[in-house]
């Protein structure tokens, strides 16, 4: 597990939630493990990263949050994409397509 | 969208602080109990599930502290943080707190007036519409410096001016029917409002095509404030017929508030014009008359793309073709130009110096307050030095330790420049309605603005910078492993050589001016020393029968009649009158005697220039002067009898010879007329109090009659009383006199203003040069007890005396407080010989006043060792020895 664990890159982390929370709302614990699982367990999120970037998300106004029922009834806090946070998700995304393309080509190049 | 987002956010995190905390704790707890959820349905039990989710998260305080630190205005909020620790530093040191506060108060307060009356006589425009293309036309550098004719040739030949305006300054009475009072006013040219391009308030102003000659525009115009508090705000003043001098005028309107002329310092009643000046002063010739410079300001609006200088190029040339027309009546001054408000360069010069003097003064007084607070501020973080070691060590940055230091710095300075800005503000405004000479209406026109409050808030920041910067060194060098181990130690000792210097010469400044307080000494004796009269218990009447219509022989039978009337009023001891009172500003008339024996009346054999009264038979009784010698003079020494006349002691001695035969002798007047002198009186003050014996001599009133004359009452009845059964008796007589009661104590006001101007001055600087003396020395003693405080334990551990405790730890500030206190007597002692010129009666050599400084100094040095004096001495050695 934690040997598959990479860093995540400044922005990659924001980029990952935005992606997970596409489909739908989720609360915390689900945003780790919907991120695990699109990743292939490659990034696990720690909740010293996940809460700040979260609240971070939703003071910029990308991401808004209620409180709700957890599948097995307890209550928890959940977020979801806004207009905005769909626009940034789209932005993000072609940003990063742009990065990856370049690294790869460039690893390689001989 | 989403700066509204943040601006909600940030708003939410201020406001609602606690409730977002409690969300975030909640959410956290609530992801924590779901992953245990998650780890019991693994098959692990609750407990471990619970120990192993909470392993996970790695401490939920840090997860949180993560979160807010991310949030939106998290500076604020250590701002917030930063603030209410340095309140509560602040609160532990009151003896700290207030002296910082207080030095700042004075020193920023002291600047905000100096700069308050900058702004106000210098920096700001004149209140008219576009006063930049405004400026005063000079000629010359005497007080008034235009003739009529001049001005009128200057208004149609020159080419540069829109318009030109002039005005004389005088005064008239008016007469609205109740109560004719004297008024100031403006004679003016009748284009005046419009070449300052003012509306009126109320009405209409006068314009130049009203005038068509001589005493053809019978209008006034009255400023706000005069129609304020004369006819209470009525209205319906516009077009009603007032008189002034007894000649009918038309009230035209009200000029705006804050409007009171082209002079700031003058605050003129009513605007009359010039055409109507042989009305106003029965003078049919003046504005004829070419050589006769009496113009007090000429104002003219340039043209727009002149510049001063094609301007005064242009008048110039105007002028060589009035001196070629009239080479007897033009001088050789040049025309110049200067800005409106102060007279020109007559008044703004000095002016300007004065305020830029004093500027410069307060600023180096703020500057060594800094460094004053500053010292403090080192010997407080001495003090605290472990408390900031040991927060190095456990993490604290350095930035963080700084950012306090100057949060401390900036409360401090915040507070003190709110509360000196407050004091300047309340002392501008009794600045701006003090009226210093009851007679003129002279005042300072300085209400503080926007640059005031500007300009003391840009002085408390860069105070506070200032005195924050004086430690930094030490915190920034401080090595916190040092500093834990060893204690604090005295690394930064003996550079204070340059602070030293200040110190001692803030105490001598301290000490001078405390010495220079014999001038309240001697102000004080001077209000009761001997004038020549006695000013309690007696009246003056300002009667001028010419603005009242009088002429010829009416007058000295009014006067007479005047006399008498007041004479029986019950109460009234005596009754006098005389032509200009002693001692009232600006001066008594002179003229010109010779001895018995000169034949030849020319200039240079003029035995002395006596001061030259005009009196009433009972002048002498009624204005207390001591009799002598001789007779007083009777009604019957008239045109009919010989000239006569009473002298001084003095003129007796100096022109007669003798004092004790100075009775019967005779002197001759400028054009030779033999005087016989009947009587002979003690000698007084006549023009200021600092002067020396001078001769005066006395002339009945039916041989040199003038019908502007002051009557002096003796009475021991209440002035109010009094003054009103006067009023009613002489209302009677002529109901439209124009009349000005005061009592004679009031009236002398305006003749000890230089030395009470002197005396609050010196006031002022004393209390400044104290505060500033009490911080430093406090300063340097709190730092020089704190840095020492465990070699004074150990002394008094080992039992040393407390006087050797005390001289250890303050010698040197008692040191500097002697030095400084020496060097500031013998200088005090030279300063008062000058103050002696100023201040009648300080004498420098005042035992009082020596044992007074002497005792100042030493309360001085007590109270600003006092309490780092208390703190060496309560040293617990046990205490301090165990803690280190």
């Amino acid at each position: 597990m934690s040997s598959s664990q990479t860093n995540l890159l400044q922005g990659t982390l924001d980029l990952l939630i935005l992606k997970s929370l596409k489909t739908g709302e989720l609360h915390g614990l689900g945003v780790s493990h919907r991120i695990e699982q699109i990743t292939r367990g490659a990034f696990q999120v720690k909740p010293g990263s996940l809460f700040p970037a979260l609240h971070r998300l939703e003071e910029a106004g990308w991401l808004s949050s209620f409180w709700g029922e957890s599948e097995n009834n307890r209550r928890a806090r959940f977020y979801r994409l806004t207009k905005g946070g769909e626009r940034q998700l789209g932005h993000e995304a072609e940003e990063w397509q742009k990065i990856a393309a370049a690294m790869s080509h460039a690893l390689k190049a001989t | 969208m989403q700066f509204l987002s943040r601006l909600e956010s940030l708003m939410r995190n201020l406001l609602r602080k606690h409730e977002v905390d409690a969300d975030l704790e909640e959410e956290l707890e609530s992801y924590a109990t779901m992953r245990a959820d998650e780890r019991v349905a693994g098959g692990i039990s609750r407990s471990e599930a619970r120990r192993s989710t909470l392993a996970e998260l790695g401490g939920i305080e840090h997860i949180k502290q993560s979160v807010r630190d991310g949030r939106t205005g998290i500076t604020f909020e250590l701002l917030w943080q930063d603030v209410r620790f340095a309140l509560r530093q602040l609160r532990r040191s009151p003896g700290f707190t207030i002296t910082a506060v207080l030095t700042l108060t004075l020193a920023i307060g002291a600047n905000a007036v100096v700069f308050g009356v900058l702004n106000a006589l210098i920096l700001r425009p004149l209140n008219v519409p576009q006063a930049e293309s405004l400026f005063v036309v000079q000629h010359g550098s005497g007080v008034a410096s235009h003739s009529y004719p001049d001005y009128l040739d200057l208004r149609q030949r020159n080419r540069s001016f829109d318009d030109v305006a002039v005005f004389v300054i005088s005064q008239s009475g008016l007469d609205t029917g109740i109560d004719p009072s004297n008024v100031w006013e403006y004679e003016t040219s009748g284009n005046y409002f419009d070449v300052l391009r003012i509306q009126p308030y109320l009405g209409r102003f006068f314009h130049a095509s009203d005038e068509h000659g001589p005493n053809s525009a019978p209008y006034v115009v009255l400023s706000y404030a005069y129609w304020h508090t004369h006819f209470q705000d009525d209205r319906t003043v516009v077009g009603r017929v007032v008189r002034l001098n007894r000649h009918p005028f038309t009230i035209l309107g009200v000029a705006p508030p804050g409007f009171q002329g082209t002079v700031l310092f003058f605050a003129s009643d009513i605007f009359v014009p010039i055409v109507d000046h042989e009305q106003l002063s029965g003078d049919k010739m003046i504005l004829n008359a070419r050589g006769t410079r009496w113009m007090f300001e000429m104002v003219g609006r340039l043209r727009p793309g002149v510049t001063p200088a094609q301007a005064n190029a242009d008048l110039n040339s105007v002028d060589s073709y009035l001196k070629k027309s009239y080479p007897r009546d033009e001088s050789n001054d040049p025309y110049t130009l200067a800005r409106p408000g102060l007279h020109g360069d007559y008044l703004s010069g000095p002016t300007r110096a004065f305020l830029t003097g004093l500027m410069l003064l307060s600023g180096l007084i703020l500057l060594a307050a800094c460094a004053n607070l500053g010292s403090l501020f080192a010997a407080r973080a001495a003090d605290r030095s472990r408390e900031l070691a040991l927060r190095l060590a456990l993490g604290s940055s350095r930035n963080c330790i700084l950012r306090q230091l100057f949060t401390e710095s900036m409360l401090l300075s915040l507070a003190g420049g709110a509360a000196g800005l407050t004091a300047s503000i309340l002392l501008l405004r009794r600045l701006s309605v003090w009226q210093p000479f009851p007679r003129f209406p002279l005042h300072v026109p300085v209400s503080p603005d926007a640059n005031v409050y500007l300009v003391a808030l840009v002085l408390a920041l860069v105070s506070g910078v200032l005195f924050a910067i004086v430690p930094v060194r030490q915190i920034l060098r401080a090595n916190p492993y040092e500093i834990v181990k060893a204690g604090s130690t005295g690394a930064f000792g003996r550079r204070f050589i340059v602070r030293d210097v200040l110190l001692v010469v803030q105490i001598a400044i301290c000490a001078v001016v405390t010495s220079s307080m014999v001038a309240v000494r001697g102000l004080m004796r001077s209000m009761h020393s001997n004038f020549g009269f006695e000013p309690q218990n007696a009246m003056l009447v300002d009667t001028d029968l010419t603005t009242a219509g009088y002429s010829g022989e009416r007058v000295p039978a009014m006067q007479r009649r005047m006399i008498d009337a007041i004479q029986a009023i019950p109460g009234v001891d005596s009754v006098g009158s005389v032509n200009y009172p002693p001692l009232e500003p600006p001066g008594s008339w002179q003229g010109t005697v010779y001895t018995d024996t000169t034949t030849d009346l020319s200039p240079s054999n003029a035995a002395a220039d006596p001061y030259w009264f005009n009196v009433s038979p009972d002048y002498f009784r009624a204005s207390g002067t001591s009799w002598l010698a001789g007779r007083a003079f009777t009604w019957h020494d008239d045109t009919n009898a010989p000239r006569v006349a009473v002298v001084n002691r003095e003129f007796a001695r100096k022109i007669l010879g003798s004092v004790p035969d100075a009775v019967g002798r005779h002197f001759k007047l400028r054009d030779g007329t033999r005087v016989r002198v009947v009587g002979l009186v003690e000698d007084g003050k006549y023009v200021n109090l600092t002067e020396g014996q001078r001769p005066a001599m006395f002339f009945p009133l039916l041989q040199s009659p003038a019908s502007w004359i002051w009557m002096v009452v003796r009475s021991s009845r209440d002035p109010q009383q009094l003054a009103a059964a006067m009023r009613s008796v002489l209302r009677n007589i002529d109901p439209a006199m124009v009349l000005a009661i005061r009592p004679w104590s009031t009236e002398l006001g305006g003749t000890l203003f230089p030395s009470r101007m002197a005396t609050v001055a010196l006031g002022v600087l004393g209390i400044m040069g104290a505060m500033l003396s009490i911080t430093g020395i406090f300063g340097m003693a709190a730092y020089s007890v704190s840095k020492r405080l465990r070699e004074l334990g150990i002394r008094l551990a080992l039992g040393a005396k407390r006087k050797e405790v005390l001289q250890a730890a303050l010698g040197r500030a008692v040191k500097l407080l002697a030095i400084g206190s020496g060097i500031g007597l013998v200088l005090g002692l030279l300063a008062t010989k000058v103050l002696a010129f100023i201040v009648y009666q300080a004498t420098p050599r005042d035992p009082l006043v020596l044992v007074g400084v002497v005792l100042a100094m030493l309360l001085l040095g007590l109270v600003a060792t006092w309490i780092p004096a208390q703190r060496a001495l309560g040293v617990n050695p046990l205490i301090l020895l165990r803690e280190e």
